[in-house]
């Protein structure tokens, strides 16, 4: 190689690092057409034409800016998300979850979002991702965990429909009646794992952490009554991890074939037991000594480093808050819109099946949201779900389970 | 491109080592030795370029953030050796170095045995054998995600062909990957499938370069064919065996891409090895220093392993 040859190519090189230096200062007014990313996972296994017609309505006010979609599964989400972030490579706007808002929002990766409308939402769900005053995410929905049943399984078995008063004691009562192993048929289905066990704690009057918030409180006696109720369902009203429980879609593609009474998930799977030949219908989790629900918020964040910050959040406003948004989501049944207007959310109440959609506001009366670290969230999650399944498969007793859990997790989040 | 002519007589040397080296060397100029340098170096620099750039450096970078706290997105913090002290306390350091030592213990004897019987068939005069070869090389250059899938469809144990066939014979088939005490099994059965052809390969290999008089030496004395694989194939074949227990050590130490696509070191932590903690660790949970630490002390462990082997081969392997 020519000393020529090498002296350019340098040459070249230092250039190119100049030109993206300049680059990678954000202007402050986009002046010419602007297409930012949006990385998501709300949209991910049945929604994504419900956001195209969000994004089309978007581009079509704003003639200047272009949204370029990316979709991911929710469970490879996370993980992508931490790495582009770290690599430096992160969408202009992309999906949170409100469990991993703090710590995102602590290690800088998210810009300020100037609101101008924060009437339009409802103000719990607005509060939730400001930090000292500052707004750092705005919320795309919010949503329940409710339970589902099959109204011809429990016609055949004569037992009554749940209803919104129904406590564990009922619930244990009608799943024992409904299963009958002989036809394949199981009476029950509640995932045993970290989501369950906070809410099943809260629903049994319990605490998952302490009020310092740097260790558990779930190694108590109604920890590990709720710990039991998850557990114990397992192979009496529930099949076993053997039978393939706790695998992917396991639970959804039971019910969608008629060998499930009852089920215990959110509202987002409205569409996809949508077209089921049997009546089927929901209620209001039931409780034990208290009522309380999941309640899950996602949210969209704009990143700290995007180059068109105001476009990226123009969008992150248009997808939280638009009437296209809103009635989009109300008539798909897409979870629920965040915003204020209650009579817009009425109009959910006549949207089709399930008949008795009024459940999923009635939940919103006793809420469980889920326990939150500013260190450790995944790790205690992770943590919290493997010790109930080893307690589940019977390597361990409830009581020694909880007890490692409470070990494993107080020394990720104590520091 | 002007060097190259000035080089070859140089090239010439490297490739016919009995050349009378010292003379040659003796009358050449300083320029000639520059030159010489200069080849030898744009020879080695096309691997070790990657080498220095993929290997090398990620490794030396490991060993630095392994003395940090990092989460890959706020800056890193300095914390000496604490990432190693609380890797030595945790007992998922020695769990996971436990599942991975099972995983090498199922699968080195199953892939091996399976990888010799294959080769053994295949160097008789069967007929077809050029195309059997193929077919059992075929899993060998497959990708991993694609073959986990299909094994993880295959033995789905609610609806899975396996699952199904035995129930046809009476059988109530385990859980597989889904049940804690089958998912390393169910990892070991896939990944002895896919590399058995490799071993079979090498081993082939070895087998065709044994002489052929030594078996008909061995008939003429009696051997019977368990004789002569004990006492002619398998001494004859263990420079190949050596190569494949080597390489598949160091593998079997790395595995990760299969428990990854089949049960993400699951369920509850069944099938979780030291590289799946590795990534998990960097990625889910933020703890970049300690993962890097945990490399380190993997490199160490499969370092120590391979001395060990190197250094005992002089009892076994017989180079003839």
């Amino acid at each position: 190689m020519n000393r020529k040859l090498v002296a350019t190519a340098g040459l070249a090189a230092c250039a190119a690092l100049v030109m993206s230096g300049c680059a990678a200062t954000p202007s402050a007014a986009p002046a010419g057409p602007v297409t930012i990313t949006y990385s998501n996972f709300i949209s991910n296994d049945g929604n994504e034409d419900n956001l195209s017609k969000i994004v089309d309505a978007f581009e079509k006010e704003n003639k200047n800016i272009t949204v370029d979609v990316k979709t991911l599964p929710y469970g490879d989400y996370g993980t992508a998300l931490q790495t582009d972030l770290a690599a430096g490579t992160a969408a202009d706007v992309f999906d949170i979850e409100y469990s991993n808002y703090a710590s995102y929002q602590a290690n800088g990766v998210l810009a300020e979002i100037p609101v101008d409308n924060a009437d339009a939402y409802r103000g719990t769900l607005l509060d939730a991702y400001a930090t000292d005053g500052k707004q750092y995410a705005l919320p795309s929905s919010f949503s329940d965990v409710v339970l589902y049943y099959n109204a011809d399984l429990f016609d055949a078995a004569g037992v009554d429909y749940p209803t919104n008063d129904w406590t564990w004691e009922d619930e244990k009562a009608a799943a024992l009646k409904l299963t009958d192993k002989a036809k394949g048929v199981w009476g029950d289905h509640q995932p045993v794992s970290f989501y369950e066990y906070y809410k099943a704690l809260a629903q049994n009057g319990g605490d998952f952490l302490a009020k310092d918030g740097k260790s558990v409180a779930f190694n108590s006696p109604e920890g590990i009554e709720a710990a039991k109720w998850l557990v114990e369902k397992s192979g009496t009203v529930m099949p076993t991890i053997e039978q393939g429980q706790g695998t992917a879609d396991f639970d959804t593609n039971l019910f969608k074939d008629g060998k499930l009474a009852m089920l215990h998930t959110g509202i987002w799977v409205f569409g996809a037991v949508a077209d089921v030949p049997f009546t089927w219908d929901i209620a209001v989790e039931p409780g034990n000594t208290d009522k309380a629900s999941a309640v899950f918020s996602n949210a969209v964040g704009v990143s700290a480093t995007s180059k068109h910050t105001e476009a990226a959040a123009k969008w992150a406003e248009f997808l939280t808050s638009s009437d296209t948004m809103v009635q989009t989501r109300l008539d798909a049944g897409w979870e629920l819109p965040p915003i204020s207007d209650e009579d817009a959310l009425a109009t959910y109440l006549d949207k089709g099946a399930p008949a008795n959609r009024k459940a999923v506001f009635d939940s919103l009366d006793g809420i469980a949201l889920p326990p939150v670290v500013a260190k450790g969230q995944t790790e205690m999650q992770d943590i919290t779900g493997e010790e109930l399944v080893e307690a589940q498969a019977g390597r361990k007793t409830v009581e020694e389970a909880l007890k490692s859990a409470e070990k494993r997790i107080n020394a990720v989040i104590g520091g | 491109m002007t060097t190259i002519p000035a080089v070859l007589p140089a090239v010439d040397e490297v490739v016919q080592p009995n050349a009378p080296r010292p003379s040659a060397r003796r009358g050449r100029s300083r320029r000639a030795r520059v030159t010489y340098a200069l080849t030898v170096l744009a020879f080695i620099l096309p691997s070790a370029i990657p080498l220095a750039m993929f290997t090398l450096g990620p490794m030396v970078a490991a060993a630095w953030v392994s003395l940090h706290e990092w989460n890959l997105l706020a800056p890193m913090t300095w914390v000496g050796l604490d990432n190693y002290r609380s890797l030595l306390a945790d007992p998922r350091t020695g769990d996971v170095f436990l599942h991975t030592i099972y995983y090498i213990a199922g699968y080195l004897p199953l892939v091996y045995i399976g990888g010799l019987t294959l080769a053994l068939a295949l160097n008789t005069a069967l007929k077809g054998r050029s195309l059997l070869r193929g077919v059992y090389f075929l899993p060998v250059i497959t990708s991993w995600i694609v073959v986990a899938l299909v094994w993880r469809w295959l033995l789905n144990p609610s609806n899975g062909i396996v699952n199904t066939v035995l129930e046809a014979f009476g059988i109530a088939g385990p859980g597989w990957w889904s049940d804690p005490a089958w998912a390393m099994p169910s990892i070991i059965l896939a990944s002895a499938w896919k590399d058995i052809g490799f071993v079979m390969v090498i081993l082939l290999a070895g087998l065709q370069a044994i002489n052929q008089d030594l078996y008909d030496a061995a008939k003429v004395d009696g051997a019977g064919w368990w004789r002569r694989l004990v006492s002619v194939t398998l001494p004859l074949l263990s420079p190949s065996t050596f190569f494949v227990v080597v390489i598949s050590l160091i593998n079997g130490f790395q595995v990760f891409d299969q428990v990854y696509a089949m049960t993400g070191g699951g369920p509850g932590g069944a099938s979780q090895v030291v590289v799946q903690q590795i990534y998990d660790l960097t990625f889910r949970y933020g703890k970049a220093g300690e993962a890097s630490a945990l490399s380190w002390l993997l490199f160490a462990v499969v370092l120590f392993v391979t001395v060990i082997q190197i250094r005992g081969q002089k009892r076994w392997v017989n180079y003839g």
